[in-house]
């Protein structure tokens, strides 16, 4: 008999190289599951409000099927032009400085490969969205991961970057709001940063698409600090706060040489992102921001909720401020991430994504995600409640108390 | 006290405790508000939503549009009051338009829906017409869509 050819030797070695996601094997296994409830989703609970899904049906109705521009609707661009200079005070021309991406996943591998040669170092905040390393490698240069923790609020600072940088640094990823960990980062800490990129002639591709999900402070926008709109790669898109994962549709903005590079990959790889998600986008951000606040409301209502559900059981959670994760510290449980996820799944039929899939700063952590409804929000934290008592009496838990009613400075609560 | 009655408005079934959770506050503050709020009326009940028609419930509802003619001093409320006095009612409004009041009437079944209608609305005194229009389906009641809301059709667990 013929032994079967192996093909996996034909495959790009820098492709092989590279992980499935960690979530992966974690998403078979609950998949298989019934009656689960999940915490372990990233994108939110809402469909796309009527509204948008109207306006993209009609624009199918007028007949609206063909290519746009290879850099998009430019009315989309001049809209979110105008939303741009409006919130952060940040001017974009969008003839050639906003390019319409398939969501912001695209964005950041134009980014990086337009960016990036061989050789380059990317320095990359974990734990954080697991793309940035992956991509990063596919471009040919290496990730270097700035270790961020509860103790720091999960935030790069200036000192990291600084300690980081080699000859070989050519960009700085910033992802804030961030997930997995809610972390959102000030004006301050970023001032700082921008300093540090300046003096090294860094270029930052900053991935803002929880911008609108701060429910503390104002989201601060990289592009819009002092002497750094040139020298970031702005990406966002409409995936998180307008609820329209699916639709694949996102942006990138910034200088004029970058954008263009950018969109001559974009057009030989993607041509564009589909005129159907675009249309739908562009009643987004014409109509779409009332409605778009009243889901941000919720969320931090549900954030409430489940930050004062873990005190209560005793899970030590840093005070997330953006995005819809918290990402509490299972350690004191003696189990983890993966095992806590893992015999959480199996015995209470909750499911949380292990903190590792993050990177190996998420080890001891898990992910909830609070975009669920009260209602299982609710019955989530009964059952972890739950898990965590049997686990206090079986012995194999530590301790676990929750030490004092107030965050210690900075919103972090304290860990023992 | 009005995003605590907005919450309320949507999911009536919230405790205070979850209330002050998402709210930041306190459980004894929200269930103060709340209890303040049912004395002052402001709070008039707490209902549910039955889809009867799942549970082979056969109910008549029909809509009503009532022409009266107001009287001195009371205006439309006198008439209104003697409208809505009945049980069979469920929801009276005055309305601007080529009608006065609308009334939202519900029985077991057609005739007698039909028989209150001939026999107790249009023979009160200031009634002068009725028109009945009888509800064939609800698509959509008390913001709530009737048949398959939408589901969640995300994958259990993503990036």
């Amino acid at each position: 008999m013929k032994t079967p050819r192996k093909w996996q030797d034909r495959i790009n070695p820098s492709v092989q190289e590279i992980p499935f996601s960690g979530i992966r094997r974690f998403f078979d296994l609950v998949s298989e599951m019934k009656g689960v409830i999940s915490l372990g989703v990233g994108e939110p609970d809402f469909v796309t409000p009527w509204h948008i899904r109207e306006a993209c049906v009609y624009s199918l109705e007028k007949g609206y099927t063909m290519y746009t521009s290879n850099k998009g609707m430019l009315e989309l661009r001049e809209e979110i032009a105008r939303y741009l200079a409006e919130t952060y005070r940040v001017v974009f021309d969008p003839r050639n400085e906003i390019l319409i991406t398939v969501g912001v996943s695209e964005g950041l591998d134009l980014a990086m490969r337009t960016i990036l040669c061989p050789g380059d170092e990317v320095l990359i905040p974990e734990p954080s969205y697991v793309s940035y390393a992956p991509v990063t490698k596919l471009a040919g240069a290496r990730p270097v991961h700035l270790k961020t923790s509860a103790e720091n609020g999960f935030v790069v600072t200036a000192g990291m970057v600084e300690k980081a940088v080699t000859s070989r640094t050519k960009a700085l990823v910033l992802c804030y709001p961030n997930n997995p960990t809610g972390a959102t980062i000030d004006r301050q800490h970023l001032l700082e940063i921008a300093e540090v990129v300046r003096k090294h002639d860094l270029i930052v591709v900053s991935d803002e698409i929880y911008d609108r999900l701060t429910y503390s402070g104002e989201h601060t926008c990289v592009s819009a600090l002092p002497g750094m709109r040139d020298r970031t790669i702005l990406l966002n898109g409409f995936s998180k706060s307008y609820a329209m994962t699916g639709w694949r549709v996102g942006y990138a903005a910034g200088n004029r040489d970058f954008i263009s590079a950018m969109t001559k990959i974009h057009q030989y790889t993607m041509l564009c992102a589909p005129i159907t998600a675009q249309a739908a986008a562009l009643e987004a951000l014409k109509n779409g921001r009332p409605g778009m606040q009243r889901m941000v409301e919720q969320y931090n209502r549900r954030r409430r909720l489940l930050l004062q559900g873990f005190q209560e059981m005793g899970l030590p959670c840093f005070e997330p401020r953006g995005a819809f994760y918290a990402f509490p510290d299972i350690s004191n449980t003696g189990m983890s991430s993966e095992e806590f996820a893992q015999e959480l799944l199996q015995e209470e039929k909750v499911a949380v994504v292990p903190g590792n899939a993050f990177g190996d700063q998420g080890e001891g952590f898990v992910r909830c995600s609070y975009a669920a409804s009260v209602e299982d929000l609710t019955e989530a934290l009964r059952r972890m409640g739950r898990f965590l008592k049997r686990r206090e009496s079986g012995g194999r838990i530590l301790t676990a108390f929750f030490t004092g009613e107030e965050p210690k400075k900075e919103g972090i609560y304290q860990t023992l | 006290m009005k995003e605590i009655l907005e919450l309320l408005e949507n999911d009536a079934r919230l405790t205070p405790r979850q209330i002050a959770a998402m709210l930041d506050l306190e459980e004894k503050t929200v269930a103060g508000i709340i209890k303040d709020l049912e004395e002052k009326k402001v709070i008039l009940g707490y209902f549910t939503l039955v889809n009867w028609d799942k549970v082979g419930e056969e109910k008549v509802t029909a809509l009503i549009e009532v022409k009266i003619s107001p009287q001195r001093e009371v205006g439309f409320d006198a008439v209104a009051e003697r409208v809505y006095r009945f049980p069979e009612v469920r929801t009276v409004r005055l309305v601007s338009g080529t009608y006065d009041l609308l009334v939202l009437v519900q029985g077991n079944t057609l005739k007698e829906v039909a028989e209150f209608v001939s026999q107790k609305l249009a023979l009160l005194e200031n009634v002068l017409s009725t028109t009945t229009h009888f509800v064939l389906k609800t698509y959509k009641h008390q913001g709530t869509i009737v048949e398959d809301g939408e589901e969640d059709r995300r994958l259990m667990i993503t990036p």
